[in-house]
């Protein structure tokens, strides 16, 4: 436990073996599925003609809404807010309205180019502004209050309003979207998808074939990255193809084109966050104000928990005594929007560092001296708006270490002297932290189960809810199983998530996957150590507490038998060996109706040290040195957390500055290819990067051998680089007025900021 | 004439008869061979996903440089040696999965995690261990090395620390040990003759000869011609188009020449980008860092100079560049040969002074002149591996402190690339001081209306290209401060050129 390991598929990724769902060998009588689209933001469909779509040679059939024999939704709370394929009404370019399939997916594309729909255009509402105006909601507005705001923001000695802008992200996961369904007996189905999200794919697709959830089995191996893209967008792809399979009675397989990817799958929620602010002269939030409006897109999807989200996290590390959140959820005329890293997280942290950033600006002071000023407290000063109480506030310690070890003070000194003699070129240096509540804020998603059969050889079969998408969790899940049983880890077989072995799981999300699979996974080892004990008790005569179970051994006294050993005498002596075991993540409890509860069970921290470098002629930057601390408690696996942590950290950036998703004014997404969005490359990343785990890590609350969760939270120390480059804009500038750059910083965004008086 | 595309694999020689003239290098490889390993991440030669590596007989050796094999067209593998993923592993004498020394250090320095892009950043990495083996391979060679590849999970700074590792090591495989052996099959299977090979969906051509070429053309002149397929192929895997007829103009012996003509720089047009690019720079300096963030190492070794070119792309990072240093293209046809200035080959958005029956032959870089200050810059949302929201290029000529002549052109800013008239006469025959930059900066405002898209906005446009100029007049002057950002990608600081023209890869 808490060792260096490597992930378990490294071999066979870098061997070019690891299987995908594409490349899973393909039933000899396979159809091709695709897809066409909406090439309009909003419109009546009056006809659609798909003859020379059928006539197509190679065509075997098409499908439109009729054919769906169940539901045509995909909606994750069935909403019936978003269907699989459109009927009669367009919402957004790029949303399905037919399929067909055909013998070769190139026949497939071609003929997918040649249906004839007529339209009846309808004014779309394409950006938040727009809906904002005409009151345009997927779901009711929400308001999280505390204390009396506008009171204390009155009160106070000093008052900053402002507005920054968020901008959308696309996951880019390398593997696109891909789902490949076969028929079996009793029109039972097999999915083979790229799903955070096996359950819900599973009863989507059963819903809309009209069956019962057991009909339909959903196997997930791997998934070539996902960063939520996959939790609920992978679902209309499974459901297509299974319709299709239904109807053919021949396996059928859909993998997405990157473009059409890009264009009909959901995205990060862009956000326009306005706020009104009221503080003392040390730079002291009294009171404040939050406008929170996000771009949810056609429909619901998981816009609600994430507007939340972002609303739990509008105080980061710091305590607001007064404080109101509101929060619009918009309907626009573009792709529905869906869970991203973070998970509206960051969205909601960007804005107070803003405001953080601007008190700074205006009083004239270091931002980090303002962060310090209102972070929580570790007993005082401790309870958040939403008003749980935070018992786990490591941050004032892991700040002060962070600055020592980054010598943040020295180096910001040393960047205004070298300013002081270059026009152009500018350097900037931020520090921000980072507090991500660990839990869903759905309270009854933290569940979790897992299967566990240990074989008369010895040999272990793991089996569990969670999806291995890069992040690592099954090498964790089978290090915990490993030491239980004390056994080598390559005694553990890691399988396939498989809904047929583990039923009514969550996704694979909110940073949970370990914490609560890894627990699950304990508990059903626990069951058959247990048993083994008993057993051996009962054969050798020795009180089971004797028995240790040591290096593929189990010994007590002079008794010692090899692990497999005991495997073997327990199957004759008729004992199971196989156990499920569930967990539900203790204490959590929420009200939406009084926004208060404990919605988290604890609290991941981490801080960062960012430092850039910006072309004031063109607006082009460059992180130039990052300086990394997190706490991942008592980490399972330093090398995957650190993975992690670098992964998530570039990934923030990327949004932060390269990645623009642009629309243009007919609602048509123009950067649908990684030709136009821009990702980080390995140039992008800083020369110094220096990331460690906090070595006084240890979670307060008894998780999974005290680790904390890390796959989110690291993409929000990104923060950091975004606020280095408006402290070179602040600082070029001059002023008590922070500049008002959005994100991302484009060289574009940046020059229009340096530029704004002009 | 023959039919048959023939090329290795796994150390076996493939004969394609009949092959579709736009089926891809991963469509084969997946479809056709169940080699897997290989992803495809983009279908557009921009994730880098799919990278596979070609082989080339070069200099009595091989030469391996990768390529992007979701845009290549298969029948061009013609004569070369097909590397992927699976080739890299071999099995010891136990019949062990032993890895390669690149596949070892990736897994070591924890440099995969969902996966899905690391096939393609071993075969990158792989040619990188094959290239300048002689040289140390330092951070700025493996950023360019390897830019053309994008991960999303690992932040890349693990695949760095593999690179270092992998690179740093000796450099000796189980390619480098049968390099005759493989020497010797690619030797049986180059042939001299046009290589023509049709299947029910088209034709497609291999010429060796510029003549050949010429004649092809005469008798197909709806014919696509193809080098690099850096923009052709999406044509197929974006747009879905059917090719009829192609002509690929990768073998032609007199496109790939390279010559110094003493007044004049030759540059074949199916030469691609990592060949050129020592031979440019070594006459201007100036455009190594610009080639370098010609899309990736992928797309540089597949892409020419003739085909960006001959293209018409309104933004087209090297004629800005070439334009402004007053470069010529010569244009053949069965009816011979004619020159023209290279400003003159772009009349309209998508309409270029190419006759029917024509192909762009060289283009011709000439001697610069004397006292010539020049600089060419891009701006882009990412550094590397991107298009353009600006490209601009500054050619002046200083006589005693007079400007005596300046061609500045801009790329991004028009439907074609196009010189700023107003702002070189604002320069010419004034004093190159910053009085006269601020005039010729306020004079460009007249010689564009630029558009609005994703890459950037008029306005921004504008600025930006106002400010370049500020730039080059600041970087010629030798200001006492930096004036570009970092100093990765500056000349001077780059990796060195050897005679395999590397860029770095």
């Amino acid at each position: 436990m808490h060792s260096a390991i490597g992930h378990d598929s490294a071999s066979k990724h870098v061997a070019g073996t690891a299987v995908y769902v594409d490349d899973i060998t393909e039933p000899s009588n396979l159809l091709h599925c695709y897809f066409g689209t909406s090439p309009l933001a909003h419109a009546r469909v009056l006809s659609m003609d798909l003859s020379a779509v059928k006539q197509y040679p190679g065509v075997v059939r098409t499908m439109t809404a009729a054919d769906i024999p169940g539901d045509n939704e995909i909606s994750p709370m069935h909403k019936f807010d978003e269907p699989v394929l459109a009927e009669n009404l367009v919402q957004f370019e790029g949303q399905p309205l037919f399929a067909v399939v055909a013998k070769s997916r190139t026949i497939a594309r071609r003929a997918a180019q040649l249906a004839r729909v007529e339209y009846e255009e309808l004014p779309a509402i394409l950006d938040i502004e727009t809906a904002l105006a005409k009151k345009s909601f997927v779901l009711d507005p929400h308001i999280l209050q505390r204390g009396e705001p506008q009171t204390a923001i009155t009160a106070a000695p000093h008052r900053l309003k402002g507005e920054v802008f968020t901008g959308g992200q696309d996951h880019f996961y390398l593997e696109g979207q891909v789902s490949m369904a076969i028929p079996n007996e009793d029109g039972d189905m097999l999915i083979l998808t790229s799903s955070q999200h096996p359950s819900e794919v599973q009863h989507l697709v059963a819903r809309s074939l009209g069956k019962p959830i057991n009909a339909v089995t959903v196997e997930v191996r791997r998934i070539g990255g996902a960063f939520g893209g996959k939790e609920t967008q992978a679902a209309q792809w499974a459901i297509i193809t299974a319709v299709m399979a239904n109807m053919t009675g021949r396996p059928v397989k859909l993998r997405l084109d990157r473009d059409d990817d890009m264009r009909s799958t959901g995205k990060r929620h862009d956000f326009q966050i306005r706020y009104d602010a009221g503080f003392d002269d040390e730079g002291r939030i009294l009171g404040i104000e939050f406008i929170h409006a996000l771009r949810c897109g056609i429909s619901s999807d998981l816009s609600g928990p994430i507007a939340d989200r972002a609303m739990f996290h509008s105080d980061n590390a710091y305590y607001l005594p007064n404080i109101s959140i509101t929060s619009f959820r918009c309907k626009t005329n573009t792709v529905s929007n869906t869970a991203f890293r973070g998970f509206g997280g960051p969205q909601g942290m960007v804005g107070i560092e803003r405001v953080i950033d601007a008190i700074a600006q205006q009083l004239g002071k270091d931002p980090l001296t303002i962060r310090k000023a209102n972070l929580y407290g570790v007993d005082k000063r401790n309870i958040t708006p939403y008003k749980m109480v935070i018992r786990d506030n490591v941050l004032p310690g892991l700040i002060s270490e962070l600055e020592a070890s980054s010598r943040y003070k020295e180096r910001r000194q040393e960047i205004f002297a070298f300013n002081r003699n270059s026009p152009v070129i500018r350097k900037g240096i931020a520090f921000t932290p980072a507090k991500f509540g660990i839990s869903f804020t759905t309270t009854f998603l933290n569940q979790a189960a897992a299967l566990v059969h240990v074989y008369k050889d010895g040999s272990v079969h793991l089996n569990h809810g969670g999806t291995e998408m890069g992040q690592g969790l099954m090498i964790k899940i089978a290090q915990v199983v490993a030491e239980e049983f004390q056994i080598d880890l390559d005694r553990v077989k890691i399988s396939a998530t498989n809904t047929g072995k583990v039923p009514n799981t969550s996704a694979t999300a909110a940073s949970s996957g370990t914490d609560m699979n890894g627990m699950a996974a304990r508990a059903a080892s626990r069951k058959i150590k247990k048993r083994l004990l008993k057993f051996a008790s009962k054969k050798f005569d020795v009180a089971a507490a004797e028995f240790q179970f040591i290096n593929n051994r189990v010994k007590a006294g002079d008794i010692d038998i090899s692990f497999a050993e005991l495997a073997e005498q327990a199957w004759l002596g008729r004992i199971s060996l196989s156990a499920t075991g569930f967990y539900k993540t203790p204490k959590i409890h929420y009200d939406p109706q009084t926004s208060s509860g404990r919605p988290f069970l604890y609290f991941a921290y981490g801080a960062a040290v960012s430092e850039v470098e910006v072309d004031c002629l063109t607006g082009e930057s460059q992180i130039t040195r990052v300086d990394i601390l997190y706490d991942a408690g008592k980490s399972l696996n330093p090398a995957i957390d650190i993975g992690q942590i670098e992964g998530g950290f570039v990934q923030g950036a990327g949004w932060l500055t390269s990645e623009e998703v642009w629309w243009d004014t007919e609602g048509r997404l123009r950067t649908h290819a990684p030709s136009t969005y821009k990702i980080p490359t390995c140039g992008d990343i800083p020369t110094v990067f220096n990331v460690c785990l906090w070595d006084k890590g240890r979670n307060r609350e008894k998780t999974i051998h005290r680790s904390k969760a890390v796959g989110e939270p690291p993409l929000m120390l990104a923060i950091s680089v975004h606020s280095a480059i408006n402290q070179v804009i602040a600082e070029k500038l001059g002023g008590k007025t922070l500049p008002s750059l959005n994100t991302p910083a484009t060289p574009e965004a940046i020059l229009n900021c340096l530029y704004a008086d002009k | 004439m023959h039919d048959t595309v023939r090329f290795i694999l796994a150390d076996q020689v493939e004969e394609i008869r009949n092959c579709d003239p736009t089926r891809t290098v991963l469509e084969f490889l997946r479809e056709d061979r169940d080699l897997k390993g290989t992803k495809e991440g983009c279908a557009e030669g921009d994730c880098g996903a799919c990278t596979v590596v070609i082989g080339e007989l070069h200099d009595d050796g091989i030469r391996y440089q990768a390529v992007n094999s979701c845009i290549q067209f298969l029948a061009t593998l013609d004569g070369k040696q097909l590397v992927t993923v699976e080739d890299l592993t071999k099995a010891d004498r136990q019949g062990k999965t032993k890895l390669h020394a690149v596949q070892q250090a990736m897994l070591e320095q924890d440099g995969s995690q969902c996966g899905f892009c690391t096939p393609g950043f071993v075969m990158s990495l792989f040619a990188m261990f094959h290239n300048n083996r002689e040289e140390p391979t330092g951070r700025v060679d493996i950023e360019l090395g390897l830019a053309g590849n994008l991960c999303r999970c690992t932040g890349y700074a693990p695949i760095v620390r593999a690179a270092e590792q992998a690179l740093s090591a000796e450099r000796s495989d189980h390619f480098s040990g049968r390099e005759q052996h493989i020497v010797d099959l690619l030797k049986s299977i180059q042939s001299t003759g046009t290589l023509q090979t049709s299947s029910e969906n088209g034709h497609f051509y291999i010429p060796r000869t510029l003549a050949g070429l010429c004649k092809l053309l005469e008798t197909n002149p709806q014919a696509v011609l193809v080098a690099g397929a850096t923009d052709v192929g999406l044509w197929v895997t974006k747009q879905n188009r059917r090719l009829e007829t192609v002509i690929y103009v990768g073998s032609v012996e007199e496109l790939k020449q390279i010559r110094d003509a003493g007044e004049y720089l030759s540059i074949g047009a199916a030469v691609t980008y990592t060949d050129a690019a020592g031979d440019i720079s070594a006459r201007y300096p100036a455009f190594l860092p610009l080639i370098q963030r010609i899309g990736g190492t992928q797309v540089r070794n597949a892409g020419t100079i003739g085909g960006n070119i001959a293209n018409g792309s309104p933004i087209g990072d090297m004629p800005p560049g070439l334009i402004a240093i007053g470069a010529k293209l010569v244009l053949q046809s069965t009816q011979g040969q004619r020159v023209c200035d290279l400003e003159d080959y772009f009349i309209s958005y998508g309409k270029q002074d190419l006759r029917a029956g024509e192909c762009v032959a060289q283009v011709r870089l000439p001697m610069p002149p004397e006292n010539q200050l020049f600089a060419v810059y891009k701006v882009s949302k990412r550094f590397e591996q991107d298009i353009s929201a600006v490209c601009g290029a500054f050619a002046v000529q200083i006589e005693d402190s007079t400007i005596s002549n300046a061609r500045v052109c801009f790329g991004g800013m028009a439907e074609t690339p196009k010189r700023a008239k107003a702002c070189e006469q604002a320069l010419e025959g004034k004093t190159w001081n910053q009085e006269t930059i601020n005039q010729a900066m306020q004079a460009m405002l007249a010689d564009f209306t630029p558009l609005t898209d994703m890459r950037a906005s008029a306005s921004y446009r504008m600025q930006v290209s106002q400010n370049l100029l500020q730039r080059f007049f600041l970087e010629q002057t030798a200001v006492p401060y930096p004036v570009r950002l970092g100093l990765r990608h500056t000349p001077g600081n780059e990796v060195s050129n050897n005679d395999k023209g590397g860029t770095g890869d």
